[in-house]
């Protein structure tokens, strides 16, 4: 045979099996496994373009370098002298208001020649037609954007007030580079021209301001540039390229890629599971057609050939029809995810459809072929002797190809050795301790079995006699249930218990930048309008610089969160004695208001662990250009989900005092009391108000659109746990036709046999939900101690739910797989089994 | 029992295959039948109807007066429950279940208590004392077909069915096999209803239905 007829023989095979759905089980499997592998990774990719694409539009520039604290004149002055174009922006929260309404907005203040790449584009009305802005916002005027529109109840023309200065809206901004609306900062947008910001007055101490210097031109000047300014940049300042296209983006987008990667490599654990149980069958019922074959006179060679094209064939086409399915339901995931992104999505690439159909062609092969290479082994004799059964000499060993296609699949999606030995580490480990627990109930249900009627005595029977294959089963179903309990029952507890933490006065409202001299009209404000006198905090911004004498860097640590500590400026405060919901843990706060001693530190021993600080520890703070030293004399825990103002670093009042300051308030403001606010931005322009409930109203929308998009690839997982339950089932369907068939000529009822496999099917399912529910409340455990600091309130509904649920769900799904076994008169079972 | 008129076909494709013709016959209590016939000639589908595994296009089965189609397939069930034991060619034993749990399976579906007791007597009678334990896979093709006749035979039937109890033994085993048939069925004086093409075993029952291609040629 040539190599195109033994395909044409393959293809052949392949169509009849299909006809004979003898295939339709397997192709499901890769269909899930491809499916839910693409539908991430066609998602990701779409990002992942977009930020290629438009990284210098992104950027607004070629390179950009961001700083806290504004640019020496040289950085402007080099890049003019190297022939660059340059330009600059600055940025700072600020409240804006109007008729009486004010609102927190994001500022930015942008120079002659913004952007430098890329666009702003305008309209001048809502949903009006977009242009392109030739010029940035002429002095005395601001575009902004629709939110700040709708909010304050504005449209162009109108005059909106930021800080002193009054300013024109000139125009809408649909879109800008240089903004990533979502991730963190969700404010309204005003665009402003750079030379309004002496009118507004809002650059005092404590203002949060970010510099920007935008720099564009060829290529190799640009490099040059960069490496200069490389040597020259400190402490605060960061250089953005386009190369680093938006760090905050993409590290963003690897953490969503890998956590969705690895749920999604859930169901193809899952679906490879349910490909070996279907190859499986898929061989046990091949083997008299390859014996015939072999008799024919095909050589064992031809045969494991012919077969080998078959799967590969099948799981092209299934791979094409799971990636289909991918590329339809990313959609949902970019509705979900894409929201957080101010970038317009382009269409995927082709290269996850590469990839997918390659995995579910790999996967198809990894745990197929070792029952494959025995299908050549078949010996010739079966066609004489049936109970010559199933060549040997496949075993646990024929299973390590998969196993090696399931390592090299997760090691690929956590991008990162270590975390891949880790999830693959705990997944083996998971199932380990699951298989063992299965095996040991399995053990004590037979003890009990005696006591049992009989049709529960043959019923677990059937389950103990296949004990490791319905392990697996278990495992599997109990894999998909916990995902679905943790992210239903688990989350909403969760949710509850933290908010159940906040007290009905906790404070709803911050209040920053207040200068020295405000304090006192504020507070004579708060006692006017009939508001608590809050208590109000000293704010000093610095910079770690040395511990112990050792210059820092953010490169000495790995960690995300000590490398920002480090990158950016601490908010330190001062106080004589510590607040009431702080408790020293370590070391002694200071006696006498520290007078006797200022030069002392008291740190929040979370920040202390991350930056690997402990008492006695010298540390140096540049605080504007002048730096102190201080000692670490108490470590402090705090509340933060208080909501109450807290500090990581406190200080004695006499070591900060002569450092500029300004302070800050935090104070719950009933409902109807929020106007009062707008009076207070009215008196006091420059304060910035933060509402909390606002911020949490948008991390609880952006927590709920994360764990839809998770519940959907979750869903993936459900459908692959059943589809195992399905293979498990089909794989026994001939045995249990028999059963059925041989116990009904001794003369057992309908009732007898339904009941038999009812007490088997609902049995599976019990312990599958015990094993879902017990996993369940330990991450639900895990999250609310390590990772949300609330305390675990246990629930018990959830055994109830994953006991009950599963076992009635695997008893309807199993008897109506198993209804043709009941319904078959016992002779034609017998001898169509037989 | 009595069989009047029994017609089985079956459609294959667009033709009606016709493999029982218009067969009827009377067999008393305590006889032993043998039914004889070539390879394809109808006699498993026969005992099949007769024992009510299958149903017929036409014609009646009545054991003991009761009419067999008269019933539901689960009135049939309690009808084999309470009459009718099986030896097959095949043996038919459940794999998941020791010789014991085997044998006990027809006593536990009826709900008899001892049930236990009674199985391993069975199998001591059967010369299997030293085996009850043992999964089917573990036995002879001889020793499982005897863990079949006691399984048969525990309930005391008073109709034994059996189709080729020999065909996958070897000539020895299978002569011990059909000696101890016939020495159970004279203890319980159960009705014996034998299908074989083997004339030897044939002669040894009182009487032989021979069909061919269906009908029924001779012993009616």
């Amino acid at each position: 045979m040539s190599a195109l007829q033994q395909l044409m023989v393959a293809l052949r095979l392949l169509w009849r099996d299909w006809r004979a759905g003898e295939v339709t089980l397997l192709a499901a499997a890769i269909v899930i496994a491809v499916g839910s592998l693409t539908t991430v990774s066609f998602f990701t990719d779409r990002v992942q373009l977009a930020l290629t694409q438009q990284s210098n539009q992104l950027l607004g520039a070629d390179l950009s370098i961001v700083s806290d604290r504004p640019f020496a004149a040289e950085f402007a002055a080099t890049a003019q002298t190297q022939g660059l174009a340059v330009t600059r922006a600055l940025r700072f929260p600020s409240m804006a208001s109007a008729g009486g309404e004010s609102l927190l907005t994001d500022i930015k203040a942008v120079a002659p020649g913004y952007p430098l790449r890329g666009e702003v584009r305008l309209a001048d009305a809502l949903f009006g037609a977009e242009r392109i802005a030739r010029e940035i916002p002429a002095p005395g005027t601001a575009w902004v954007d629709d939110r700040l529109l709708t909010r304050l109840n504005l449209k162009p023309g109108d005059t909106v007030a930021v800080g002193r200065a009054r300013l024109r809206i000139a125009a809408l901004v649909t879109q800008e580079p240089d903004s990533v609306i979502g991730f963190i900062n969700s404010a309204p947008r005003v665009l402003m021209n750079e030379a309004d910001i002496g009118s507004t007055g809002l650059l005092q101490a404590g203002s949060r301001v970010r510099y920007r210097l935008y720099v564009a031109g060829e290529t190799p000047a640009v490099d040059a540039y960069r490496a200069w300014a490389q040597t020259r940049i400190g402490p605060g300042q960061t250089i953005e390229g386009i190369r680093d296209a938006r760090p905050e983006i993409r590290s963003a987008l690897e953490r969503a890629e890998r956590f969705l990667g690895l749920a999604a490599l859930v169901s193809v654990i899952l679906s490879a599971v349910a490909i070996a149980l279907a190859a499986r069958r898929f061989l046990r019922r091949h083997l008299d057609g390859c014996a015939v074959m072999r008799c024919l006179g095909a050589r064992q060679a031809i045969v494991v050939r012919l077969y080998l094209l078959h799967f590969i064939a099948l799981g092209a086409v299934a791979g094409v029809v799971g990636c289909l399915i991918g590329y339809a339901a990313q959609f949902a995931l970019a509705a979900w995810l894409g929201s957080f992104l101010a970038v317009a999505l382009p269409w995927p690439g082709l290269m996850p459809a590469y990839y997918g159909v390659a995995a579910g062609v790999l996967l198809l092969l990894g745990f197929a072929l070792p029952p494959l290479m025995s299908l050549g082994q078949v010996s010739t004799l079966r066609v004489l002797r049936r109970d010559l059964g199933l060549p040997r000499g496949v075993g646990a060993i024929g299973y390590l190809l998969g196993l090696a296609v399931i390592c090299a699949l997760v090691l690929w999606k956590a991008q990162d050795l270590r975390l891949g030995a880790y999830v693959l580490g705990g997944f083996l480990a998971a199932a380990g301790v699951s298989v063992a627990l299965i095996l040991l109930l399995l053990r004590l249900l037979a003890r009990v079995r005696a006591g049992g009627g009989v049709s529960f005595r043959y019923g677990v029977a059937n389950l103990r006699r296949h004990a490791l294959a319905n392990t697996i089963q278990v495992v599997a179903l109990a894999l998909g249930m916990m995902a679905l309990l943790t992210l239903t029952l688990i989350r909403g507890d969760l949710l509850h218990s933290w908010q159940a933490t906040l007290r009905p006065d906790t404070p709803n409202r911050f209040v920053v930048s207040i200068q020295p001299e405000q304090v006192a009209p504020l507070n004579a404000f708060f006692a006017r309008h009939g508001i608590a006198q809050p208590a109000v905090y000293p704010m000093v911004r610095g910079r770690l610089i040395s511990i112990n004498g050792r210059a820092v860097s953010s490169n000495d640590y790995s960690e995300d969160r000590a490398r920002r500590l480090i990158d950016r400026e601490f908010n330190l405060s001062w106080a004589a004695r510590p607040q009431p919901d702080n408790r020293v843990t370590a070391g002694r706060w200071w006696e006498d208001d520290g007078a006797a001693r200022p030069d002392q530190l008291s740190v929040e021993d979370g920040i202390a662990t991350t930056l690997g600080l402990k008492l006695g520890d010298r540390l140096t703070y540049d605080v504007a250009g002048s730096t102190f030293d201080a000692t670490i004399t108490s470590l402090r825990k705090v509340e933060w989900d208080t909501f109450r103002a807290n500090f990581f670093v406190i200080t004695p009042p006499a070591l900060l005092k002569d450092f500029p300051v300004s302070y800050m308030t935090s104070l719950f403001v009933p409902p109807g009391q929020a106007a009062t606010l707008n009076q207070l931005v009215g008196e006091f322009p420059n304060l910035v108000v933060i509402d909390v409930a606002q911020i949490m109203a948008q991390v609880q929308k952006m927590m709920d659109q994360v764990a839809s998009a998770v519940q959907f690839v979750f869903l993936f997982t459900l459908a692959a746990g059943l589809l195992v339950l399905y293979a498990a089932i089909a794989s026994t369907r001939d045995e249990r036709e028999y059963e059925a068939a041989v116990m009904r000529t001794l003369g057992a009822s309908r009732r007898q046999i339904a009941a038999t496999q009812l007490a088997e099917f609902a049995l599976m399912g019990a312990l599958a939900g015990l094993l879902a529910a017990a996993g369940a409340s330990a991450l639900g455990y895990t999250l609310a101690l390590k990772v949300l600091n609330v305390p675990y309130t246990a629930n018990h509904w959830i055994w109830l739910i994953g006991i009950g649920a599963g076992g009635a769900g695997i008893a309807l799904a199993g008897m109506l797989g198993a209804r043709r076994v009941l319904a078959a008169p016992p002779l034609q079972s017998l001898r169509r089994v037989a | 029992m009595r069989a009047v008129g029994l017609s089985k076909q079956v459609a294959t494709g667009d033709a009606q295959l016709t493999i029982l013709d218009d067969v009827s016959f009377d067999i008393a209590q305590g006889e032993a039948v043998a039914v004889l016939g070539a390879s394809g000639s109808g006699k498993s589908t026969l005992l099949g109807l007769l024992a009510g595994l299958d149903t017929p296009t036409a014609g009646s089965v009545s054991i003991a007066g009761k009419d067999l189609f008269g019933l539901d397939e689960d009135g049939r069930a309690a009808l084999r429950s309470q009459l009718v034991g099986f030896v097959f060619q095949s043996f038919q034993l459940l794999p998941a279940l020791t010789a014991v749990e085997n044998v006990m399976l027809p006593l536990e579906l009826a709900g008899e208590p001892g049930a236990q007791n009674q199985a391993r007597a069975m199998l001591e009678r059967v010369g299997l004392a030293a085996r009850v334990a043992h999964y089917p896979k573990q036995l002879s093709g001889g020793e499982q077909q005897r863990v079949a006749i006691a399984r048969a035979f525990v309930r005391a039937p008073r109709l034994l069915f059996a189709d080729e109890p020999t065909g996958n033994l070897d000539s020895a085993t299978g002569e011990q096999i059909i000696d101890l048939m016939f020495e159970l069925n004279r203890e319980q004086r159960a009705t014996l209803v034998l299908v074989t093409h083997d004339e030897a075993i044939s002669r040894r029952c009182g009487r032989a239905l021979r069909l061919t291609a269906g009908r029924l040629t001779n012993g009616a």
